[in-house]
């Protein structure tokens, strides 16, 4: 298993703020390289949301938990590319454990995602969506807790790691994974938008997926596979193999780096660098080529 | 009756004897008993000794918990009303988190607790 952390690969990719990922591994796109073009895949970008944890209240963690959100759909209806379409990787609204208050909040978490330009939405659960009714609320606003769709000759599998509280993938989905590459050519780009992550990034802080490795064995005969994901509220960067892992930062709070403090609390809000830590990514897409270029809440 | 008796004494003093050495003459592995319970450990802070045999046995008090300590390659599921035991001997020293990792409700992420391990 490699580590390769984001100082790694932004060296690799030569550049500040944008990475380029593959499939294949890590590397820098060469301007006006066009592999695309010869597998007959256009371009295309999506944008990727994470824990966005509406509902969350806590003033000394984001004092504008409120509007952080909405402020982030702002900035991407603002971008100068409108995406294709956007996911949101989990985490959508904070746990309650009172049923309607759940309901509720993603009522108005979807409501306010309608705000967005881009009119196709990819939803997926987080633990604090799905784990305490094992995604009965979740199922009613926004649909099945895993699912595949193709977009420009890409593949994405949405996985579901959260809805069984002993955040697992389980059997039977795990066979529904098999049996859904079993279509797909060795070489397909696959794209895997999931909420935990698969591998054991920090195992102390349930930063896993107790049987994420069987996935990962599923994935890995097939050599363009990368994995978007959420759940640690940072960008983090991780191969297993040649399965290249890229984590989002959160749109309501950070969370510190993998076992630099004894305890997984929020960081604190920053006064003079108000919603420092937080943000989105947009994700331009050719074949297997992913570059990853992480965006503020507000623009400086 | 007095036989039972005896013998849940016997027991008991194995429990309560970390260590000790039994009526055997073999020794008794320390047992730790842990209480799980929305949205703690008690205790949240345990001690064992590098090289000697641990038992923890974990009683959740309420819903379903798990019982994670990564570091030792320790878990299982604490299941509602019932008593998990886990053996297992610590190879190295150092302060290590164990958490709960079934998802059990709001203050889910809060729950966790030290394992002290001292030469």
């Amino acid at each position: 298993m490699n580590n390769i952390d984001r100082r790694d690969f932004l060296k690799l990719a030569g550049l500040g703020g944008v990475v380029f990922a593959s499939g294949l591994g890590l590397k820098t796109l060469a301007a006006g390289s066009d592999s695309s073009k010869a597998n007959g895949v256009a371009e295309f970008s999506f944008v990727q949301l994470s824990d966005t944890h509406w509902g969350f209240d806590g003033p000394s963690i984001n004092p504008d938990s409120q509007g952080t959100l909405k402020k982030a759909i702002v900035a991407v209806n603002g971008l100068d590319q409108q995406p294709d379409f956007v996911v949101f990787t989990g985490d959508l609204t904070h746990i309650t454990e009172n049923g309607k208050q759940r309901r509720d909040r993603m009522s108005e978490f979807r409501d306010i995602a309608g705000g967005l330009k881009a009119k196709t939405i990819h939803f997926m659960a987080g633990e604090h969506d799905a784990s305490l009714d094992r995604g009965d609320a979740y199922q009613e606003f926004f649909g099945k807790l895993n699912y595949t769709f193709d977009h420009k000759g890409v593949h994405f599998v949405v996985l579901d790691n959260v809805s069984d509280p002993a955040a697992v993938i389980g059997e039977a989905q795990l066979n529904w994974l098999q049996t859904d590459l079993k279509k797909l050519k060795d070489d397909a780009p696959i794209v895997v938008l999931t909420h935990r992550p698969l591998f054991d990034l920090y195992p102390q802080w349930d930063w896993t997926t107790k049987d994420g490795s069987a996935a990962i064995g599923i994935l890995t005969p097939y050599k363009n596979v990368t994995v978007f994901y959420g759940h640690i509220h940072q960008e983090h960067h991780h191969m297993t193999g040649h399965i290249a892992h890229h984590a989002a930062k959160s749109l309501m709070f950070p969370l510190p780096a993998p076992g630099s403090v004894p305890k997984r609390a929020p960081l604190p809000w920053d006064a003079a660098a108000p919603y420092k830590g937080l943000g989105f990514r947009d994700v331009e897409a050719r074949r297997a080529d992913y570059k990853i270029k992480e965006q503020p809440v507000l623009k400086s | 009756m007095n036989m039972i008796v005896s013998m849940i004494i016997v027991a008991l003093i194995g429990i309560v004897t970390n260590n000790s050495v039994g009526e055997s003459g073999r020794a008794v592995d320390k047992t730790i008993q842990i209480a799980a319970k929305k949205f703690e450990f008690t205790p949240g802070e345990i001690t064992a000794k590098k090289g000697e045999p641990v038992v923890l046995e974990i009683k959740s008090e309420d819903v379903n918990h798990g019982f994670s300590l990564p570091d030792f390659g320790v878990r299982g599921d604490v299941k509602s009303g019932s008593v998990l035991r886990l053996s297992f001997t610590p190879n190295k020293t150092g302060q290590f988190t164990f958490t709960c990792d079934v998802f059990c409700g709001s203050g889910h992420e809060d729950m966790a607790g030290t394992l002290n391990v001292t030469e």
